[in-house]
């Protein structure tokens, strides 16, 4: 009997059964026929248990929602807090939580960026960057690279791989134009007209299998925005908050993005909350018509609690020394596993604790999931490119863990070999 | 916002565990180095910041507790397997890992070099807690030794402070099991706090030290070393001087030669003891003063220049409170009619408080002596030398420490001064007895760092190569040397200021 007060289930059968009648069949199968049957129920710290008790560390961490851990006890202590005296609040007020940590997101953020825009998640809040340029540039295209993704949501859709848009008959080739990533003669082409809003790119684009921008490819994209009067937009919803050792990826690049997008991982996991940094040059709407974009659960001051103290953990000295330090050893022990693993796994990208690890099949990443869960671990292939498996440690993890996640991760990659025939 | 420290000790405790000798050697050498540089400065700061001592004193302690620890601890070696082919046993340091070390408002500089060296002479990370009273100084100065000890190429975050202590924070994080051993210096429900934490820890009671002079002692000097002693830092070591115990045939002598202590009359020593232990406690207001400074307030007219208030008693009772622990230079006086009652009387003193702590004799007889260090309950007994600089290894040979170990008799895990040899367990290879033993020359399994530990997170695809090995240490008695010659030089300008 699975007893959560509010209701119950007679075993994990009954929840597969209901998930297909009730909710998304799609996704119930997949997850059955991918060897991965998981029904979370306790989560804490790194590790997730399936309801039959299995314990799996996560490294998915649902693309960094959960980079200070599942219910970090500060998060969840600030939340407890905040809701003994606020809710999600008024949207159209001035309010003492969305304005402290807006300060607190600009106080920290990249230089340049000096107001914020709050969404209820991270598509609606890549909608609100794309329509915020649009209206500071007057121009109506939109440039992302091919096998992007930015969200699901009106515009942000548009923007991705049609693998997302098509179903919904939602392409819009003549708005959102595509080019090659680390392709600059293709980026320069499409800013040439100068008919372009803004360029959008994920500092490293993470449903593509994390594909590194290689070396100056950033900041050259960044100098054509500005030849050709494009704003850049980065996207930091998975690179961002201390993933690659310091608080925003794009400063590593010594990029000065006119808007900055963050979400998942600045709520903690526990609240929904998303956030748009702009500079003064795009934050041109918010006087002409502060109400032009509105959301009733945008910038819910519970999530505001819950996004300070993430984002206050985040920039702790502490962190950045862990993450270095972690990723330093994690990078070491995968370079041990891929060189005893060669003609199988052929690569490893890493930036500080993201990693794209490679493998030489077309749907290599596919195996190496299932037999991670299998020994213990959740990560997730990237569903852009099956050859390349997602790999995110957590940003506060201990050496102990992590040497038992390298463990677990050479046994379930050389099994996964042979499984592919490797 | 102290949530992570833990995580990060961890870390740079696993990166230094596999360093070697000779980068150890670098990164101590430095952080006594940064320490002695800065021995005036943090004396004055500690002085300024919690009214205790007497800066040139704590400059002093400041400068052992640096390349003085240093220079004492340089030809022992905590790094290095030890092999032993007539046992057949390897022994292989194993570093205790994560140290949390509180320190006390009364020493708060010198224990927080001490115990950093001790954990960076032992490869472990370590978290310092000061007390509340001396936060200020002690967090700049475990930062500037932290700063230097990365400059030598230690680990990211091997030495880190708590700027803002406050109990319960403490309390969860000695009991927190990413905490390896608790070290805690200070008073009794600190020392008591850490045992019951549930991790490993050493923790050291407090001192009431009794010295005993009997006829056969060489009375010029001792009265000389215990004045002294009692005014160094005016009394604020756990070691100092609490209750003089003379002799009949020789107390008159003994404190007419004492120079700088003034003998108080029956009524002036009630209006010190009133003053000191209002209503029989002890006043800490009082604690590291100036014995001139005490009469003031006492209301008692000393002579210029004393620098020990002499307080005749009658009897060693809890009862009495002049027998009690004074961090002062306040020192009690009790005649005794011959040896074997002056043995008692210490005895008495230490049933009051400081068991297992330390004593002082001053005595050429090596009966009495021997008898003595039998019968008194402590672990050191400072013999001809004041018990200041005496017991915590100055003056003597014993190791310099600021943390004395009271041992099972006071309550404590450890019964020696603490010292870099228990903050490292040793693995043993131990082959069967009949087995060929291996050939272990020239083994060595630790390695000096390929560059910045931990390396910045390049992107891999724009990582440049690992940089070359740091330069090799200089050779171990060169460096020996040097410190001896920086110490010299140091103790000189002390001596001259």
């Amino acid at each position: 009997m699975l007893d959560y007060g509010l209701f119950t289930f007679a075993d994990k059968d009954e929840v597969l059964e209901k998930s297909s009648a009730y909710w998304n069949p799609g996704k119930t199968q997949f997850w059955i026929d991918s060897g991965v049957p998981l029904v979370i129920d306790r989560r804490e710290g790194y590790f997730l248990y399936d309801v039959s008790g299995k314990r799996l560390i996560d490294v998915h961490l649902n693309g960094g929602t959960y980079n200070l851990g599942h219910r970090n006890p500060e998060v969840v202590a600030a939340l407890k807090q905040a809701m003994d005296h606020f809710d999600i609040g008024n949207h159209h007020f001035p309010s003492l939580a969305r304005t402290a940590l807006a300060e607190a997101l600009i106080e920290t953020g990249p230089e340049g960026l000096s107001k914020v825009i709050y969404a209820s998640g991270g598509g609606e809040a890549i909608d609100i960057a794309l329509k915020t340029a649009r209206h500071a540039t007057g121009k109506r295209k939109i440039v992302s690279i091919v096998k992007a993704y930015h969200g699901h949501t009106g515009l942000a859709v548009g923007t991705g791989d049609e693998r997302f848009s098509r179903l919904f008959l939602s392409e819009r080739p003549e708005e959102f134009v595509h080019v090659p990533f680390n392709d600059l003669a293709g980026m320069e082409e499409a800013l040439r007209g100068r008919d372009v809003a803004a360029v959008i790119m994920e500092t490293i684009p993470a449903t593509y299998g994390f594909p590194l921008p290689a070396p100056g490819y950033l900041e050259s994209v960044k100098r054509l925005c500005e030849t050709y009067d494009a704003l850049y937009i980065a996207d930091e919803v998975q690179t961002g908050l201390m993933r690659t050792g310091e608080l925003w990826g794009i400063t590593k690049h010594g990029i000065r993005p006119d808007i900055l997008v963050t979400g998942k991982g600045i709520s903690g996991g526990l609240y929904p909350i998303a956030a748009v940094l702009v500079s003064e040059r795009c934050a041109g709407w918010l006087t002409e018509d502060g109400f032009a974009h509105m959301a009733t659960f945008g910038g819910g001051e519970l999530g505001c609690f819950a996004a300070m103290k993430t984002l206050e953990i985040c920039n702790r000295p502490e962190t950045r020394s862990i993450v270095h330090h972690a990723s330093d050893v994690i990078g070491r022990g995968l370079e041990r596993i891929r060189d005893d693993n060669p003609g199988w796994f052929t690569g490893i990208r890493q930036n500080g604790l993201i990693f794209g690890l490679e493998f030489d099949h077309p749907e290599g990443a596919k195996f190496v999931m299932r037999q991670l869960y299998d020994n213990g671990v959740w990560a997730i292939f990237s569903t852009l490119d099956p050859r390349v498996l997602q790999y995110k440690p957590g940003i506060l993890i201990d050496p102990v863990l992590t040497e038992e996640l390298l463990d677990r991760t050479a046994v379930a990659i050389a099994r996964a070999a042979k499984e592919a025939g490797k | 916002m102290t949530s992570g420290m833990l995580e990060r000790a961890r870390w740079a405790a696993r990166a230094f565990a596999r360093y070697d000798k000779a980068s150890v050697d670098r990164i101590v050498a430095a952080v006594a180095r940064a320490g002695a540089d800065n021995a005036t400065r943090y004396a004055e700061w500690a002085v300024r910041e919690t009214g205790f001592g007497v800066a040139e004193h704590k400059a002093l302690k400041n400068v052992a507790c640096s390349t003085g620890l240093v220079e004492e601890y340089a030809g022992h070696d905590y790094v290095s397997p030890r092999t032993d082919p007539a046992q057949k046993i390897v022994s292989i340091p194993r570093p205790a890992g994560v140290v949390f070390a509180l320190t006390p408002s009364t020493n708060p500089v010198a224990t927080v070099y001490f115990k950093i060296l001790l954990a960076l002479m032992t490869r472990n990370a370590i978290v310092i807690s000061p007390h509340p009273m001396a936060k200020e100084c002690c967090a700049d100065a475990a930062r500037t030794l932290a700063a230097a000890a990365a400059e030598a190429g230690a680990p990211d975050g091997v030495i880190q402070v708590i700027e803002e202590p406050k109990l319960p924070l403490i309390e969860s994080m000695m009991a927190d099991p990413r905490v390896d051993v608790i070290v805690a210096t200070g008073g009794t429900p600190v020392v008591r706090a850490a045992y019951r934490s549930g991790n490993p820890a050493l923790g050291v009671g407090p001192g009431n030290v009794p010295v005993f002079v009997d006829r056969t002692a060489d009375l010029e000097s001792a009265a000389r070393l215990i004045v002294d002693s009692k005014a160094f830092d005016n009394s604020i070591l756990c070691t100092n001087e609490s209750v003089l115990i003379a002799e009949d045939a020789v107390a008159d002598r003994l404190v007419s030669l004492m120079r700088g202590a003034h003998l108080l009359s029956p009524a002036d020593r009630d209006r010190v003891r009133e003053a000191v232990f209002p209503g029989g406690r002890f006043d800490t207001r009082f604690v590291g003063k100036d014995a001139t400074w005490i009469a003031q307030q006492a209301g008692v007219r000393v002579p210029p220049g004393t620098r020990v208030l002499l307080a005749p008693i009658d009897r060693p009772m809890p009862e009495e409170p002049l027998a009690h622990e004074k961090l002062c230079p306040v020192l009690a006086l009790l005649r005794v009619p011959s040896a074997r009652a002056g043995i008692d009387a210490a005895r008495a003193v230490l049933r009051i408080s400081g068991a297992g702590h330390s004593a002082a004799i001053h005595s050429t007889d090596s009966r009495t002596i021997m008898e003595y260090g039998a019968a008194v309950p402590v672990l050191r007994v400072s013999v001809n030398s004041g018990n200041s600089l005496g017991g915590s290894g100055v003056h003597t040979n014993l190791p310099i420490s600021m943390t004395i170990g009271t041992g099972y008799v006071g309550g404590s895990s450890a019964g020696e001064n603490l010292q870099p040899g228990n903050l490292v367990n040793w693995t043993k290879l131990a082959y069967h007895v009949d087995a060929p033993f291996g050939d272990f020359a020239g083994l060595d399994p630790w390695s000096p760092p390929d560059g910045p530990v931990p390396r910045y997170p390049e992107p891999s695809n724009a990582r440049t190569a690992p940089a070359s090995p740091a330069a090799p240490a200089p050779q171990a008695d060169v460096l020996r040397e040097e410190i001896r010659r920086l110490i010299l030089e140091e103790l000189a300008s002390l001596v001259r200021s």
